[in-house]
């Protein structure tokens, strides 16, 4: 943006604009952050930590062995540091304090590896978007924090903008519909990536919903805290998700699959869920989200 | 007289009537339909719209930097026009210097444009004690006033409202229209308003208007309108009170016009409003119209305490409305659950300051965050992050609800150590999944009432992915 902030009055800017001196300075800043945080090399293949999400852990560990299997195949090594949970919850729910232990916890495991690399937007959203946020007037624990917020992406974006990935090898067959969730969407700009890779599975054709980018009520804690009008925000997702006549729901966050997926089953609808990570990855014949054991 | 005592501490109750009320949520259907689309075409078709947000952000930026120097300077440029400027630090104060002109000058009746601030000082509710009877003349806040409501949006006060429930309030209070009166299309009722509107603003003694923008350079107050009402309200008594916050100044009439240009197009969807109205002092002697006498009463209420603190950027706000038009819950209970004047993100952040995060605690939690709200907003106000800065003073003060404070301490204390968080995680997931594994999910589940209320709750696969990994791994 050229404008200045404020057309010039006669007499009447108190102070000059400073919006030259305020492009520099930030324009000297990312080159300083950019410098300090060139990755540690491990050779030709870098090494990724996988940061499963406490979700993708304790409920569905079939999208944490996609999201390994796609981050390989993007030419990767993976490792899988000890780890619990990003603190998103805490940060959240206004609890500063354990969400900076728990963000130092995760800045202490994951540094040796080139990238962190998580199958959810939002909790790669808390780690590159708000953990520095964490250390504001503690530069040495902001400049680790902006380090890491560096090396962090969501999965999907990983392969595609980071790994340059256009295509997997994989089959699906079916129609879906794809979920863009909030912080994935909003705050890492995740809307084109999965779509381009969905493109590339055989079989597989994406049948769009009606606001696809509208938030599915899930919310985190919110869904418990306010779980009636959660469900009533969900419940008009769930129309939508009907109405794009996909027989699969894929979302790149477990959170609010499993919010979509119990609002689906709740009102019968025969709409399977699944995180987009195992169907790129060829592992979609898991039972889905909340579906039992075929026997 | 009717005072209204904010809500908001039963916010989850209003919110249970609301889901539960028919007619409110088809109502809430138009917010869906109407002001998104429209204001994405309004916004897409000037390439400049995104930079035009920046330089809107900056001026507020700048002004409320040297708010001080601005407020002084326009109560100078007021005052050289002949008009005169009243400082009012608290609602009790704003209500007391209008109704005390209003005394000074006998005045019976008011005619009023639409007014957010008037809302926020209760102001009919202290006219009426004096024994002035004020008069709405914006047809959706005429319509509020029948029903002695609320307005449950700040841009359109009747949202919440369908054409059969107005045409009732209308056939109720207009007694004396033939039954064969049309009053369903909007044309129809606008057109009987005004019959009986131009009666009123001819009778009134004192017009009182708010302001969008006050412009700190020449002493002048802008209204945006679309019916024209705030006109009248302004020109045809023989005094006009202006009643606006502090954080409505801006320096240069330049800055006005770079802030209507995001404006209407961020409200409504239009490029402009119908009528966009300037005032400054009474009337001139030259001047063919206009009141004899111009007040302008600058409301504080807790705003200034604002300006050094974690909230000052709320100041930015414009009373646009595009956060609750987008917002995924205003469009679920509408604006009056939200229990005070200001609903949607915009309340959940500025309620609390001016109210008390004791009393409006809830709006800033019942957010999911999804941030587009903030993606909307003309002066990019960062409302999550603000909300957030109201859930972290509520957890400091002990305000946040005891379950979940019990239940973030529980998680917190296993996810801070991670050997034991593996092993609990472990035998948990192990349990839950044994009990879930024929259904594959639970209908109900103990603690987790809020979630399984509305919702299936998936049972998990069996084993966390990290001891699998672990395990996977180690057979290799």
């Amino acid at each position: 943006m050229t404008d200045p902030p404020c057309a010039d009055g006669p007499g009447w800017r108190m102070s000059p604009s400073v919006s030259s001196a305020f492009h520099l300075s930030a324009y000297v800043e990312s080159f300083q952050v950019a410098l300090s945080q060139a990755a540690p090399s491990h050779g030709p293949r870098p090494r990724v930590g996988l940061f499963a999400t406490c979700l993708v852990d304790l409920i569905r560990p079939s999208v944490g062995f996609a999201a390994a299997k796609l981050i390989e195949d993007a030419g990767c090594e993976v490792v899988v540091p000890s780890q619990t949970c990003c603190g998103q919850p805490a940060f959240n729910s206004g609890d500063r304090r354990t969400a900076r232990d728990l963000a130092l916890q995760i800045m202490d495991a994951f540094r040796g590896v080139d990238y962190l690399v998580a199958p959810s937007g939002s909790c790669a959203g808390q780690i590159k978007k708000h953990f520095p946020e964490l250390f504001a007037g503690e530069p040495e624990l902001a400049r680790r924090a902006d380090a890491l917020a560096a090396r962090t992406f969501e999965l999907i974006s990983f392969l595609v903008d980071v790994r340059g990935v256009t295509s997997v090898k994989a089959r699906f067959d079916g129609a879906v519909t794809y979920h863009d969730s909030c912080a994935g969407l909003r705050e890492l700009g995740i809307k084109g990536q999965p779509r381009r890779l969905l493109d590339s599975v055989e079989g597989l054709t994406v049948s769009e919903m009606k606001d696809p980018d509208v938030c599915c009520g899930f919310g985190g804690t919110f869904a418990v805290k306010y779980g009636e009008i959660s469900g009533a925000i969900v419940a008009k997702k769930a129309d939508n998700i009907s109405a794009s006549n996909a027989g699969t729901l894929l979302a790149g966050d477990l959170g609010c699959l499993m919010n979509m997926a119990g609002k689906l089953q709740r009102l019968g609808r025969p709409v399977k869920a699944r995180h987009v990570a195992e169907v790129l990855a060829g592992m979609g014949d898991e039972p889905a989200i909340g579906e039992p054991e075929r026997r | 007289m009717t005072v209204h005592v904010p809500t908001s501490p039963a916010f989850k109750q209003n919110a249970h009537e609301a889901l539960g009320d028919a007619a409110l949520q088809r109502a809430l259907g138009n917010v869906e339909k109407g002001f998104i689309a429209k204001r994405r075409k309004a916004a897409d078709k000037i390439p400049e719209f995104e930079a035009l947000r920046d330089s809107a952000r900056d001026i507020k930026n700048h002004t409320l930097a040297h708010l001080d120097l601005y407020l002084e300077a326009y109560e100078e440029k007021v005052r050289a026009a002949g008009g005169h400027v009243h400082f009012a630090p608290t609602a009790a104060d704003a209500s007391k210097i209008v109704v005390d002109i209003c005394r000074r000058v006998g005045a019976r009746t008011v005619a009023k444009g639409k007014s957010m601030i008037s809302e926020e000082i209760d102001l009919n509710a202290h006219l009426e004690a004096a024994g002035v009877t004020p008069v709405e003349t914006d047809l959706g806040e005429y319509i509020i006033q029948l029903r002695g409501e609320r307005p449950s949006h700040i841009v359109a006060p009747v949202i919440h409202l369908n054409r059969d429930q107005i045409e009732e309030n209308f056939r109720a209070a207009h007694t004396d229209l033939p039954a064969d009166r049309d009053l369903h299309a909007p044309e129809s009722l606008l057109a009987e308003a005004r019959a009986m509107l131009r009666q009123k603003f001819l009778a009134a003694d004192v017009g009182i208007t708010g302001a969008n923008f006050l412009v700190a350079e020449t002493g002048t107050s802008i209204i945006v309108t679309n019916e024209g009402n705030g006109d009248l309200s302004q020109t045809l008594p023989k005094v006009h009170i202006v009643l606006a916050s502090i954080e409505k100044l801006v320096p240069t009439r330049e800055d006005v016009s770079q802030m209507l240009r995001v404006l209407a197009r961020s409200a409504t969807g239009q490029e402009i409003t119908v009528y966009t109205t300037l005032s400054t002092g009474p009337r001139r002697p030259a001047d063919v119209d206009g009141p004899e006498e111009y007040h302008v009463v600058l409301l504080d209420n807790g705003r200034s305490a604002m300006l050094g603190g974690e909230f000052r950027e709320m100041l930015r706000c414009i009373r646009c409305a595009a956060c609750m038009n987008h917002c995924p819950v205003y469009h679920a209970v509408g604006g009056h659950a939200y229990g005070w004047v200001y609903p949607g993100p915009m309340g959940a952040v500025l309620s609390p300051s001016l109210i008390g995060v004791d009393k409006a605690g809830h709006l800033p939690n019942a957010s999911t965050f999804c941030g587009r709200c903030e993606s909307v907003c003309p002066v990019r106000i960062p409302l999550p992050k603000l909300m957030r800065h109201w859930r972290e003073r509520e957890f400091e003060r002990n305000l946040s609800p005891a379950p979940v404070r019990a239940g973030l301490k529980f998680w917190g204390f296993f996810a801070r150590r991670p050997a034991l968080y593996r092993l609990a995680t472990r035998v948990g997931m192990g349990a839950l999944a044994l009990a879930g594994r024929s259904k594959g999910r639970f209908r109900s589940l103990p603690l987790a009432k809020g979630w399984t209320g509305a919702r299936d709750f998936a049972a998990p696969q069996g084993g966390t992915f990290q001891s699998r990994w672990a395990a996977e791994r180690k057979a290799k």
